[in-house]
């Protein structure tokens, strides 16, 4: 048997839940038994040594403003020449195309409009809005996903090559476009390595 | 065989008919939304126009309130929860998280604060405590609170009542950042000292800080708080936020630092930028000339107050 290479994948390290992704995939890559690194990701030079990237839950308007200066270019290069990225909440925010503010309406910020599809931001209401839910994800199997929703936005639409995974009471919660997934859901805040594992799966395609 | 076979590629059919109830105010919502605010600087602010440029500069949060602290020390009095209509007004104009101030105690200004829908309700001691000896158990709210320490003991009893975030008190409103440094090595040292402790020892510490010993067990695991730190009291200047960032804090609260100085937009700017790139001096020293030492507040020396002047000996 061909052994399986090295594994180097990056949590994007400018604010949010950085550690609690950083966390999740050393565990997804010792319980997959693969040798590897998980490095945060915060200089170009970082993310040059990474195969595949997430971009975690925080401040979608933090995050977007503090990576769009250098960063985001060459996040959108690599998305392009097919690196593997995973993004939550705030992630899928700068993933998609469209965005716009459930109360406020029409927002600027900076946004990598990498994958077909409208977001919603903060659609669900505020902080007293945030819940927890079982989700069913036909990807993951049969086992339902426990989704964890922060201030989430939603997925109003997708277009072209991107495709709903998952929804929640008609909404869709999980998008996939080629190699790239997003979530308006907190899969670090589950018990449940899924989601990192189908990443570090698709990372494994382009090795 | 390394495990991979545990992701089912062959899609299951689901009823588009099964609807899924939510559950609300959970502990993993009400700490995974202070979470989210890591890395990041929340922002005193006491009007519309001050919320927004603290959203433009890169705020994850700002904290609405009547007077900043700095105000609050000078005018003496009472001071009390913000004025819902500011509170309401400036929710309707960010979309970032809006927190708000109740007194130490003070359950109906949390209730109005919740029923408003605030994200974090900050259980303050820059506000005048409403009960001397105790604090609001927060077990019984659906919105997050966060809550000042000065040492671990505090940090742990706010826990264990309920806290979802931790923040030093530091001293807020002098724009002298020595408090907080204080109070930030005062926890992180105490819990380094219980990761060398055995159970018998914990236990004496329980006892000790008065907290369950299941909290202190599991913080002499994690080598940290349980929930989020953020560091809070006197953070003036991009070189403050970074050094608390170094300290191991995870984001930092500026209260009066921006809007009582003369350059708030660039200084709020250069503290979320100093914040971010803490391990990096050469950024840090990009976000120092970004601001103005003569345009900083002016502080005040701890040393001078009167010891009923001080806020952090509040609510303990």
């Amino acid at each position: 048997m061909k052994a399986l290479p090295e594994v180097k994948v990056g949590v994007l390290n400018f604010q949010g839940a950085v550690s609690e992704h950083v966390e999740a995939l050393n565990k997804t890559l010792k319980e997959l038994n693969l040798k590897g690194q998980v490095l945060t990701v915060k200089t170009l030079e970082q993310l040059e040594e990474v195969k595949g990237l997430v971009i975690p839950g925080g401040e979608s308007t933090t995050i977007g403003r503090l990576s769009a200066k250098e960063l985001a270019p060459r996040i959108v290069e690599r998305a392009a020449s097919g690196m593997p990225i995973l993004g939550t909440c705030a992630g899928l925010i700068l993933m998609a195309k469209e965005v716009y503010d459930a109360k406020i309406g029409s927002v600027e910020q900076p946004l990598l409009r990498l994958m077909d599809m409208k977001a919603v931001r903060n659609f669900f209401g505020r902080q007293g809005e945030s819940f927890e839910a079982p989700l069913t994800i036909p990807l993951l199997g049969r086992e339902p996903f426990p989704g964890v929703f922060i201030r989430a936005p939603v997925v109003e639409k997708v277009w072209g090559e991107a495709e709903a995974l998952a929804t929640y009471n008609g909404k869709i919660v999980a998008v996939q476009q080629g190699r790239l997934l997003a979530t308006v859901f907190h899969p670090e805040l589950a018990e449940d390595l899924r989601l990192h594992k189908y990443l570090i799966k698709l990372v494994l395609d382009t090795l | 065989m390394n495990g991979l076979g545990v992701i089912v590629l062959e899609r299951i059919i689901v009823k588009p008919s099964e609807k899924v109830e939510p559950v609300y105010g959970t502990v993993t919502v009400k700490r995974g939304f202070a979470r989210m605010q890591k890395g990041g600087v929340i922002m005193d602010v006491t009007n519309v126009e001050q919320a927004q440029t603290a959203e433009e500069a890169g705020a994850v949060a700002v904290m609405v309130l009547d007077k900043l602290p700095a105000d609050v020390r000078k005018a003496g009095g009472v001071a009390r929860m913000c004025d819902v209509k500011i509170i309401e007004e400036v929710m309707d104009h960010i979309t970032i998280p809006v927190m708000a101030k109740c007194r130490i105690g003070h359950y109906m200004e949390a209730r109005v604060l919740e029923a408003i829908g605030v994200d974090m309700i900050d259980e303050s001691e820059v506000l005048t405590p409403a009960d001397e000896h105790h604090h609001i158990n927060k077990w019984e709210f659906k919105v997050p609170f966060v809550n000042g320490a000065r040492n671990l003991g505090e940090a742990l009893r706010r826990i264990a009542e309920g806290a979802s975030m931790i923040r030093t008190k530091g001293e807020a409103g002098t724009g002298n950042v020595a408090e907080a440094v204080r109070h930030v090595k005062e926890v992180m040292g105490r819990i380094r000292e219980l990761q060398s402790m055995n159970d018998e020892q914990l236990l004496d510490v329980a006892r000790e800080l008065k907290v369950p010993f299941e909290l202190v067990k599991e913080t002499a695991l994690l080598g940290r708080l349980p929930v989020v730190n953020f560091a809070a009291g006197g953070i003036a200047t991009p070189a403050d936020a970074a050094l608390m960032m170094h300290l191991g804090c995870d984001g930092v609260f500026v209260g009066s630092g921006i809007f009582k100085s003369d350059d708030p937009l660039e200084r709020a700017k250069a503290i979320v930028m100093a914040t971010t790139f803490w391990d990096d001096p050469e950024t840090v020293a990009e976000a120092c000339k970004m601001v103005v030492e003569k345009k900083s507040m002016s502080g005040v020396d701890i040393k001078t107050l009167k010891p009923e002047e001080l806020m952090q000996t509040r609510g303990q």
